[in-house]
């Protein structure tokens, strides 16, 4: 009798205990109210923390780290930052669990559209000063991130994309010349290969993105041979797909990717090398390949892997040349930061991202093009960066990434095309094709 | 005794409200959402089901998750089978099953970004190419993850590394428990080394191999990790996990990620029945 009742006393305990500690977090769900301000001469936010989530890492997160180290001084505020590689998801996960982070650095503006249409972001112009902000950047950063009349994301990082990098010494020694055509760059191309070497370095594995190079390829070519009137129509899908004139941006590329015998590695080789590794055989001796398209950011990823080499002198870019006529336009992409969160530490961390005081930090320690008109083309390290500052204030046409605008379904789609293409360039109807249905669906909803 | 009759409720009681609020619940959840548009507001009735049979994408994912369920499972099963039998008789047994067990310890991220370098198309990264390179100078390197005719082969070779020692040591267990008598009397009666393991070893761990196989099974259905992290489901290696994923971040159409869930779940539903019974009818047995 007695030992039946210890038990049971011992088995209602254990019931307790598993339901307390199943109930565990919720009991500690509560967040902890900031504490009160006690000392007199306490900073604005002393204590408190801001979560960012971006895709940086490495580099990036410590340049993005440098950047908000003087407001968390100023502050007395902390920013915890989180980098993934993996952002849409991430962020899908938190904010439908009702746990987005404060703020959130998302790769272009249809992830920004997606989060501010399913109402998970801050309308920015209802704290910021807007006349400031319009003084300080072109409206097209400002148009490019305002949905339903309200401003949701503010671009602080941008890039150049349309540029093709070279190494001086190598095109020097070889004697080749900058082409100013496309015909002259495929007749430089066939040039290389006559001499016996490769002419292009062409990477396209990005982890889960793998792809995206090849779709900035498409969009400078179709920039070039359909004009920036037919570019704009192709990416808000008032033509399909399968549009001769988006056909015509792929075959153009096709003279370069379908072609073996230009390619480092071959046709394999560009599937299977990361778009960072890319340009790399470039400064190999003999060099592995001549020419590289990628944007301003790739020099980054060059000065990582040999320090030793010098802007200008060991490498440099041309401007992607015209293909119909002369127009030289001029295709950008950029980062930019929309809050999940109205807190007023973080409200202060935005404005605070948005001065040309905290751009010219990142700017300074390179692979950062600052859209803030204050931000002085002195800061950045090298000559490069600020030619390509240049490149994009002074073009007549400017166009921002397609594929950044587009649904990510879309996007995605577009990203395995390019990689469908590559291998089997004889595919070129059933990819775009497959690419039209996810788009037509995409933009029906 | 009537006292007592709750008892049995009370010890059951929490895990079963944890299983009816993280299983049960969120289970017949999903097949509501998959009878909802892709906000999860409107009724869509089988559009979902219609779109997860029709696609090519969805095609793609049928076909590869095929492949890894026939390869993987005969692989691990029969090669972890074999290596069982065979280190049953050697000196140096617990050294090799550790080595073959090691991987199992890799998350499969981690054997997933392991193999990556393995598979690298960079000879001086790739250990494959490299020994392909060096033994044939001629051969050009193969792109193990992004020819589309062998990346799916790829994959399912690394889920092969890593689950042949989880089979093997399972099955090792039941090879020591054949009792010696009757191999003895086997052999004493003619009986070659073949016959007493086709004759008695299979026979007499038969229920063990089907549990090693149905667990294999479940294993390759829900496949998504290595694929993720490999080749992202690119280059035609899709899997019904992973088009699950890219339903629900990348496209965002909830309920074509749950028509997905629900037919990954009706797949794995009769092979789990079938473990258990099979289990419950061990059980009786002793």
């Amino acid at each position: 009798m007695r030992t039946r009742n210890i038990k049971m006393v011992v088995s209602l305990l254990m019931m307790v205990a598993v339901l307390v500690t199943a109930c565990g977090p919720m009991a500690t769900e509560a967040p902890p109210e900031p504490t009160a301000t006690v000392a007199p001469v306490m900073k604005e936010f002393e204590g408190q923390t801001v979560s960012v989530i971006a895709t940086w890492g490495g580099d990036e997160q410590e340049s993005f780290m440098a950047m908000v180290a003087p407001w968390e001084e100023r502050t007395g505020a902390s920013v915890e930052y989180e980098g993934t590689r993996d952002l849409n998801a991430v962020l899908t996960t938190r904010t439908s669990g009702g746990n987005p982070p404060d703020i959130a650095g998302l790769p272009g503006p249809a992830v920004l559209e997606q989060f501010a249409s399913d109402g998970h972001l801050v309308d920015l112009s209802t704290f910021m000063d807007m006349n400031t902000l319009r003084q300080q950047y072109d409206q097209s950063w400002l148009d490019l991130a305002s949905f339903n009349g309200g401003l949701y994301g503010l671009f602080t990082k941008v890039a150049v994309k349309s540029l093709i990098w070279y190494n001086p010494q190598a095109f020097e020694a070889a004697g080749y010349t900058i082409p100013e055509t496309w015909d002259e760059l495929i007749a430089l191309s066939d040039q290389i290969v006559a001499d016996g070497t490769t002419p292009w370095c062409v990477g396209l594995e990005s982890g889960a993105a793998s792809g995206w190079p090849g779709t900035d390829w498409i969009e400078d070519i179709m920039l070039r041979t359909a004009g920036p009137e037919v570019y704009d129509q192709w990416r808000m899908h008032e033509i399909p797909w399968t549009d001769s004139a988006v056909r015509n941006a792929w075959e153009t590329w096709g003279t370069i990717v379908g072609n073996a015998e230009y390619l480092n590695g071959g046709t394999t080789g560009v599937l299977a090398t990361n778009f960072g590794e890319s340009p790399y055989p470039m400064f190999q001796d003999p060099p592995g390949c001549y020419l590289h398209r990628q944007a301003t950011f790739i020099e980054g990823f060059i000065t990582d892997q040999f320090p030793d080499l010098e802007a200008e002198t060991d490498y440099n870019y041309f401007a992607f040349p015209p293909i119909e006529g002369d127009g030289m336009p001029i295709l950008s992409a950029g980062d930019l930061f929309g809050m999940f969160n109205d807190t007023p530490a973080a409200r202060s961390l935005i404005e605070w991202l948005a001065s040309a005081e905290a751009q010219e930090i990142w700017a300074r320690r390179g692979g950062f093009i600052s859209p803030n008109r204050n931000v002085s083309a002195d800061v950045y390290p090298n000559p490069l960066i600020g030619q390509a500052a240049e490149l994009l204030t002074m073009a007549d046409t400017v166009r921002f990434d397609a594929s950044d605008l587009m649904p990510t379904a879309v996007n995605d789609a577009f990203w395995s095309g390019i990689l469908d293409y590559v291998e089997n360039p004889a595919n070129l109807d059933g990819i775009l094709q497959t690419i039209e249905a996810t788009a037509s669906e995409a933009y029906g909803e | 005794m009537r006292r007592v009759r709750y008892l049995p409720w009370l010890y059951a009681g929490p895990t079963l409200l944890l299983l009816i609020l993280f299983l049960v619940y969120p289970s017949l959840d999903t097949v509501r959402l998959s009878l909802l548009g892709p906000n999860s507001e409107t009724f869509v009735a089988l559009e979902n089901y219609k779109y997860a049979f029709t696609t090519n994408e969805m095609w793609t994912a049928f076909r590869n998750n095929a492949v890894w369920l026939i390869l993987f499972t005969v692989v691990t099963v029969a090669g972890g089978l074999i290596i069982a039998v065979l280190l049953d008789r050697v000196k140096y047994e617990p050294v090799a099953k550790s080595l073959i067990f090691l991987p199992q310890a890799i998350s499969f991220v981690g054997a997933g970004v392991i193999w990556k370098f393995v598979y690298d198309y960079n000879p001086n990264v790739g250990l494959l190419n490299a020994i392909l390179t060096g033994l044939f100078p001629n051969a050009d390197p193969v792109g193990w993850l992004v020819n589309s005719n062998v990346a799916t082969y790829a994959l399912i070779t690394t889920g092969i590394w890593m689950w042949t020692g989880f089979a093997m040591v399972i099955l090792s267990a039941a090879v020591k428990d054949v009792p010696q008598e009757i191999m003895e009397s086997a052999r004493i009666d003619g009986a070659n080394e073949w016959q007493l393991f086709w004759r008695i070893t299979v026979p007499y761990i038969g229920s063990t191999i089907a549990v090693v196989t149905t667990t294999m099974i479940i294993n390759v259905l829900k496949v998504f990790d290595l694929v993720y992290v490999m080749t992202a489901g690119r280059y035609q290696t899709n899997v019904i996990a992973n088009q699950m994923y890219k339903e629900l971040y990348i496209n965002r159409q909830n309920g074509r990620a749950s028509a997905i869930s629900v037919i990954l779940l009706v797949a794995i539903i009769p092979v789990m029945l079938f473990n258990i019974r099979r289990f419950q009818e061990q059980e009786a047995m002793r």
